[in-house]
């Protein structure tokens, strides 16, 4: 049931105004942002290292007296880049076996479910790090090893929706008008798994850009001096007593990102359920 | 004892804060061990009128009223604790939903004691003792493994009338019986209503049942009230009220029940459209951790011929098979065995022959599952006809207003999606797809049980129009022979995965052979059974 959702602002919801807000912002940022960077993001200034926040250095300098500001601008670029990418990747894999498990079941669904489940037992963190062995670490290779290390959950979530929907009476409407199978998963099925598949697209694009931090914390991200906001992180580590903004900014960044996305997402949801009576 | 064991005076019931009334100044009083009927369609209020007596109203809604007196006292103005106290005790309820309304994890046993330990001091062997005698006369076979046992071992019938001996148990007052039957089948919700009014007489327990059925209500309930739109229409004794309805609704309530009419028998059609020959089909069987259960068969080698243009209806209770067979003649399931043609062609699903699915088509039961959610009123009923290269964009939306209308929907209604039709409106949509390429043979499984009475006599007629329109041959499978009178030009009987008997409509209905087909008969409550005299005398 449809919780009534409260209007703000003029008949718009909150999360409505905010996720678009933040995301907008992030993909702008993202898109022309470096044009308008106070600095260059890796241009080195051994005096300005460990600027607080304030005159020339807008939110200070890092321990190579780099400009905060133009490396969290920077990183933006990376974190979004990567995220929309891996996203893309692991739901159109989990889509594609999701459906064909839940839809086919037999021998399909139990083949394709003990490779999934091999998969989802790992913590996708360490599987990322496994094929990031294989693949090096750089940009591309974080996309790949994320994508493939999420692409499970999506599996699941979308198998276990067609199992559900396979049940409902219009599937078998649609046989009996005729439609080849391919036909029904298209025109019947997918459609129907829209609302939980943002759902998973969006918690799935925090995630990402979390493990891609994690990745770079660890090391393994997107090599230096190139920034993103997971490396900036873990530079700034050994600096969290002389220097709390340096992990302060970074961070700020991705939990705003995230609580956006993740909003978002939500109104997404709402707006796509052919329940929900939309407000003229 | 005197006064009345349940008064209610004004009683309203609204919606938040919108103000917007479901049920509107009602007021009713039932004797002690007396029975009143609640009669009305879906959306009548009739539900939120009885619950909000038990103050189970769902989040939301509001009720007042000037007075809700249970024997003598007035409990509208009760403290929450009070209530408690009388809830199950005193007034109990059996809900509409067997398959929902017993706790899946909780044993019977468990269940049924539940009541006595909140309200009654009793140790644990007498309460197993008033539970096995209760079962007992619930009759349900073996009732000492009974109390053991879970829910889902249970048939809906089965669990229907275990929670009556639930709530029966703690010898209530009041007992509200939300429709009790809705989700039986004919057969079984005869032997729970028959139950039902023992076990209360003997106990001296007034009756509140809530019902759309009209016909079972005049059956069992000395009194009635009919509601629409929240408000009493009418009120009086059930058998005054079918005699001489005096207000509009009731009389097309009335009008809409089914019974025996005579004449209008078509000829029987020389040629065969669909034969099916020993047909078998089974189950495979559920899976154990280790091993699978054998298959279990359902069909055991069924004939049968459906002539051109004819409707054969095929009947039985729940579990008989018949719907199976329909869904095997569609190729929505796979037979194990036996021989299918139409038009003397072999029938083969797995290499169904070019214009097979554009001649066969199927209805489906719940109009509520059958259209997908997401795709408006327009587009479910042209995609059939995408279905052939040939057809225009153009061409297909001229055909769907064509159809849209013969199944008497506005054109507007093409943008619409499904949630925001009615259930009549829905199968009517479904009746529209199925029929866009003009099929000659139509499946047509429980097409008005998912409906109110009403409406469930419109979609008959409309199906009879469409098909002097159109022709086509029906197999109409359904367990209400109320509805089956109205459409069948014969009748085949099954029972058990076999066909027991099969006849022209007028044959099985006047001259039933076999006992099963008159247990059937008898349990269709056709009105003029009772009340013959009405139609006699216009």
């Amino acid at each position: 049931m449809n919780v009534q959702a409260k209007p703000w602002f003029g008949g718009v919801r909150f999360n409505v105004v905010f996720g678009i807000a933040v995301v907008g912002f992030m993909f702008a940022v993202a898109l022309v942002g470096p044009w308008f960077a106070p600095a260059d993001p890796l241009a080195i200034n051994i005096r300005a290292r460990l600027a607080t926040p304030g005159g020339d250095y807008l939110l200070g300098a890092d321990e190579f007296g780099r400009d905060v500001l133009s490396r969290l601008i920077a990183g933006a670029r990376t974190s979004v880049v990567i995220a929309l990418v891996t996203v893309a990747i692991a739901v159109a894999l989990g889509t594609i076996f999701g459906v064909l498990a839940g839809y086919r079941r037999g021998w399909t669904d139990r083949c394709l479910m003990i490779v999934n489940d091999s998969m989802l037992a790992f913590p996708g963190l360490l599987l990322a790090l496994g094929i990031m062995a294989v693949f090096g670490a750089s940009r591309d290779g974080i996309i790949i090893a994320l994508g493939l290390a999420y692409a499970p959950v999506v599996v699941r979530v979308v198998r276990g929706t067609v199992l559900s929907l396979r049940e409902q009476e219009f599937i078998e409407a649609s046989r009996v008008i005729g439609n080849p199978e391919w036909l029904t998963m298209l025109r019947h099925v997918l459609p129907n798994c829209l609302a939980p598949l943002l759902v998973v697209a969006t918690m799935m694009f925090g995630w990402v850009i979390l493990s891609e931090s994690a990745l770079s914390f660890l090391g393994l991200g997107v090599p230096p001096p190139a920034p993103s906001w997971g490396n900036m992180l873990s530079t700034a580590r050994p600096y969290i007593n002389q220097a709390p903004q340096l992990i302060v900014f970074p961070g700020l960044c991705i939990s705003i990102t995230l609580l956006g996305v993740n909003m978002l997402g939500d109104a997404i949801r709402d707006w796509l359920d052919p329940k929900m009576e939309r407000a003229a | 004892m005197s006064g009345p064991a349940l008064e209610v005076e004004g009683l309203d019931v609204m919606v938040g804060g919108t103000g917007m009334r479901v049920v509107k100044n009602l007021s009713f009083s039932i004797a002690r061990g007396g029975a009143l009927a609640l009669v009305g369609e879906s959306g009548s209020g009739k539900t939120m009128a009885a619950r909000s007596i038990l103050r189970l109203l769902p989040p939301g809604l509001r009720a007042s009223s000037e007075a809700v007196r249970f024997e003598g006292r007035d409990i509208a103005n009760a403290a929450d604790a009070e209530m408690r106290r009388l809830r199950g005790a005193q007034i109990g309820m059996v809900f509409q939903e067997p398959m929902v309304s017993l706790n899946p994890s909780m044993s019977i046993g468990g269940q049924m004691g539940e009541g006595l330990r909140l309200h009654k001091s009793l140790s644990a062997g007498e309460i197993r003792d008033m539970s096995l005698a209760m079962l007992e006369r619930v009759r349900i076979p073996d009732p000492g493994g009974c109390l053991a046992a879970y829910p889902h071992e249970f048939s809906g019938g089965m669990r229907q009338r275990i929670m009556l001996a639930s709530v029966m148990l703690m010898r209530p007052a009041l007992l509200i019986a939300d429709e009790p039957t809705t989700a039986l089948d004919t057969l079984v919700s005869r032997e729970v209503l028959d139950l039902m009014m023992e076990l209360t007489e003997e106990n001296g327990t007034a009756v509140l049942l809530i019902s759309h059925d009209l016909g079972m209500v005049a059956r069992y309930m000395q009194d009635l009230l009919v509601m629409k739109d929240g408000e009493a229409v009418e009120k009086g004794s059930a058998a005054e009220v079918l005699r001489a309805p005096s207000h509009g609704y009731t009389q097309r309530l009335v009008d809409a029940l089914p019974r025996r009419s005579h004449g209008g028998e078509r000829g029987v059609p020389a040629k065969p459209i669909i034969e099916v020959e020993g047909l078998r089909v089974a189950y495979p069987g559920r899976r154990r951790l280790l091993r699978s259960l054998p298959a279990k068969e359902v069909l055991h080698g069924v004939d049968l011929r459906v002539g051109e243009g004819e409707t054969l209806a095929l009947v039985g209770g729940s579990g008989s098979g018949k719907t199976t067979l329909g869904r095997a003649l569609v190729g929505l399931t796979r037979p194990l065995d036996g021989l299918m043609r139409f038009r003397g062609e072999p029938l083969d699903w797995r290499a169904p022959q070019p214009g097979m699915r554009k001649d066969i088509q199927f209805i489906f039961q719940d109009p509520y599952s059958s259209l997908d959610p997401r795709q408006n009123v327009g587009s479910i009923i042209a995609e059939p006809l995408k279905r052939d290269r040939a057809s225009t964009r153009r061409g297909r939306r001229e055909r769907t207003a064509e159809i849209l209308e013969l199944v008497g929907l506005p054109a507007d209604f093409m943008p619409r999606l499904p949630h925001q039709l009615s259930g009549g409106q829905r199968q009517r949509v479904a009746i529209a797809r199925a029929l866009v390429r003009e099929p000659k043979f139509l499946v047509a499984d429980e097409p008005v049980s998912a409906l109110d009475m009403t409406v469930q006599a419109q979609i008959l007629k409309l199906i009879r129009e469409l098909q002097a329109r159109f022709g086509f041959a029906c197999l109409f499978v359904s367990h209400d022979l109320g509805a089956v009178e109205q459409v069948a030009d014969r009748v085949a009987v099954m029972k058990e995965g076999r066909i027991v008997e099969e006849g022209t409509r007028d044959d099985i209905f006047d001259r039933p052979q076999q006992e099963y087909t008159r247990a059937l008969l008898d349990a269709a409550m056709l009105i003029d059974r009772r009340f013959g005299d009405r139609t006699a005398a216009q």
